[in-house]
């Protein structure tokens, strides 16, 4: 019992050394400038890595969608973003005034929709060895065989040589075992009401399922703030203040324009 | 004669429907056949097919040779052919079609032709034999200003372009490509593996051109000629102009890898072409000045490879549209054509998405229960689910284009925001104004946001 152990800690420091020896193990890391996230991130979302972002109920699609999205946002460079036909039929098609509501150009995007999940995983590899894409995006609906430990090591290698940032999106899935660096749990949450009961700025409730060599576990209520292309806490104080139809009366110096508070007047 | 006359003169007698879709395939098929000896071939319906083979001629050996071969390759496919040379193609079809005896020369020849020749209507036919006149050399003593005249403008210039009085010249089938390269062999080859290797040695030689000229091609099409007449292409297109020999071999390989019917040599093939049909300007390619080579490139070639594997329709670029109606505001056109990208209109500051990441085209129809019929949704039921709206915001009004519909009319959308107790945003619109558009409008949930 302890010998094995021994040869274990012995085995990961070995393995230490050689991560080390190589200059890809110097991981470069994208800023949230969002303390706490960035924490236990160890100073942000690491690049070049595989990062896998679940949504265990079909229904939260947009919300792991947008958080792949914001993430783009952040990595810069081109964003290739592969999907398979069927998604775009269950989830809808990618709408490119919405993903400039999210603050990532769609210029920068080039959209695949492919006919089946295995000319996604194919198609993604390329992707992921082609040095001058940004992030890639590979979503896939529902349970994967195919995206099995080899083919997620594979990715993470090419993503590691290539400089390439993935993003797997599993939309209504299970978690597999994986080769992922870090591993998300994505549902909407009730956004911070504006004047009048109108729904607010995109908000998320994202959960660290695991982290390579980190803390995970941790959950955080986020809403994403275009602007400044940053998470910021939400306030939950301001989610309950506005239940259905109540009128609230305009705040004057609001953090609304007087312009679009104007109009904001729902119902 | 009618049918049953010849059945009656022949019982056994075979009688098989007029088909001039199958005779214009036959047609096609033979043009591309004879697409070796010219890359100027054009069709002579119903029938024939006219080659352009000036400075042609000379690589099989001169025009008789030449003939002797396209004669020779049709009889091996159990077809006659009749053919003639002349100056122009109306001469050319024209002696092919009624030369019935060897002329000194090719105006003697002509001369000797009857008028059907001219391949005029009926009744103009008519009325020059009735006039008396014959034959080609009846009209073509005579000065044209009364022709013209009697007979119309249309017999004139037939006459004309008939006896190369005026310039005339054919449109070929396919455009002449800018620059091609072709192989062939003396011996069939029979291998696909191998004749997919000759376009690599061809895309060298189209490499050392292209770079003397300094251009590069966007699309190289290769045409694989078997010996028993099928004609096979490929084509491979790329999103830059390029030259460089390895990434078109790259692309063609693709391209046979993800073909659903793969190459089949058959008893082979006896030629081999690489096309590249038109030429940019592309300056020879420079390392950075800080060392690694130029890879601004890899982008590009990343879409040209999975274009060319997965078909150019599938990697797609946003463009926006000048409409407000949402789901045609935007195209997703082929990564491959590479339009320059367009600046998309900044959000406002401080406002939350007012657009959905998702779009639903056609959207989708949901049941909705609303406190009034033109207020805002209380409840509704998608895909087997109740949801609760808990916020809403809304309407934002969106007219259909009545300006572009011949009733001059359309229904006008209320799009809502909505937020349901789970959190989830999606975009809903009541279709139809009540009472004023529709009694009873229709709801549907057009988006999701994140």
């Amino acid at each position: 019992m302890f010998e094995s152990t021994d040869r274990v800690a012995q085995l990961r420091r070995k393995l230490a050394r050689i991560e080390q020896g190589r200059p890809s193990a110097r991981t470069r890391h994208s800023r949230f400038d969002h303390a706490d996230l960035d924490r236990v991130l160890g100073g942000g979302l690491a690049r070049g890595r595989l990062h896998e972002v679940y949504a265990a109920d079909g229904g939260d699609a947009g919300s792991a969608a947008g958080f792949a999205a914001m993430l783009g946002c952040e990595l810069g460079g081109a964003i290739v973003w592969l999907r398979t036909a069927s998604a775009e039929q269950r989830g809808g098609r990618l709408h490119a005034p919405g993903l400039c509501e999210i603050g990532l150009d769609p210029a920068r995007l080039i959209l695949g929709v492919l006919p089946d999940a295995q000319a996604v995983l194919r198609a993604g590899l390329d992707v992921v060895r082609c040095p001058d894409v940004g992030a890639a995006v590979i979503e896939l609906w529902g349970a994967q065989p195919r995206l099995d430990l080899t083919a997620s090591r594979r990715l993470a290698v090419a993503a590691e040589a290539s400089g390439v940032t993935v993003l797997v999106l599993r939309i209504a899935a299970e978690a597999v075992p994986s080769a992922a660096h870090t591993r998300w749990g994505v549902r909407a949450a009730a956004s911070a009401p504006l004047e009048a009961g109108a729904p607010g700025h995109a908000a998320l409730e994202v959960e660290l399922l695991r982290q390579r060599g980190g803390p995970e576990g941790a959950r955080w209520l986020l809403e994403w703030d275009r602007d400044q292309r940053r998470f910021r806490d939400e306030d939950q104080h301001a989610g309950r203040a506005a239940p259905y139809g109540a009128v609230v009366p305009l705040s004057a110096g609001g953090p609304l324009g007087a312009g679009a508070a104007a109009w904001r007047n729902a119902g | 004669m009618a049918l049953a006359d010849a059945r009656a003169c022949v019982p056994d007698l075979i009688a098989v429907d007029h088909d001039p879709a199958a005779d214009h395939r036959l047609i096609e098929r033979i043009a591309d056949i004879c697409d070796r000896y010219t890359p100027m071939v054009a069709i002579d319906p119903p029938d024939g097919v006219t080659l352009d083979i000036t400075g042609c001629a000379h690589l099989f050996g001169g025009e008789a040779a030449m003939t002797a071969d396209i004669e020779a390759r049709m009889v091996g496919l159990r077809l006659r052919v009749r053919h003639a040379a002349a100056a122009t193609p109306e001469g050319a079809q024209a002696l092919a079609r009624f030369q019935t005896m060897p002329a000194a020369d090719e105006a003697a020849a002509l001369r000797r032709l009857p008028i059907a020749a001219l391949r005029l209507e009926e009744d103009a036919e008519i009325a020059l034999r009735r006039a008396g006149l014959k034959t080609i050399g009846d009209l073509a003593a005579r000065p044209t200003a009364p022709l013209a005249a009697r007979f119309g403008d249309r017999t004139v210039s037939a006459l004309d372009r008939l006896l190369g009085r005026v310039d005339s010249r054919i449109t070929p089938l396919r455009p002449p490509p800018a620059l091609f390269f072709e192989r062939r062999f003396a011996d069939p080859i029979v291998s696909a593996t191998l004749g997919v290797a000759v376009i690599g040695e061809l895309a060298e030689e189209a490499a050392r051109i292209l770079a003397e000229r300094r251009a590069g091609g966007r699309r190289f099409a290769a045409r694989f000629y078997r010996s028993d007449g099928a004609v096979r292409d490929l084509a491979v297109e790329t999103s830059l102009p390029t030259r460089d020999p390895g990434a078109i071999m790259r692309l063609f390989e693709e391209r046979v890898a993800g073909l659903a019917d793969p190459i089949d040599p058959g008893f082979g093939f006896d030629m081999i072409r690489l096309a590249v049909p038109g030429i940019e300007p592309l300056a020879p390619s420079q390392l950075r000045l800080e060392g690694g080579a130029a890879n601004e490139e890899a982008l590009a070639a990343l879409v040209d490879r999975l274009s060319t594997r997965l078909g150019r329709g599938r990697i797609r670029r946003f463009m926006a549209l000048d409409t407000h109606i949402p789901e045609q505001g935007v195209l997703a056109l082929p990564a491959i054509d590479a339009a320059a990208p367009a600046a998309w209109p900044r959000p406002e500051q401080g406002e939350p998405p007012l657009r959905p990441l998702h779009l639903f085209d056609p959207p989708q129809p949901v049941e909705v229960v609303a406190e009034v019929p033109d207020g805002p949704p209380h409840r509704f039921r998608w895909r087997r689910t109740l949801h609760e709206v808990r916020r809403f915001e809304g309407p934002e009004r969106i007219a259909a284009e009545w300006w572009r519909r011949k009733d001059n009319h359309g229904l006008t959308r209320d799009y809502y925001r909505v937020e349901d107790a789970r959190g989830r945003r999606f975009w809903l619109f009541r279709h139809g104004l009540y009472e004023s558009e529709r009694p009873d409008p229709r709801w549907y949930v057009h988006g999701l946001f994140a």
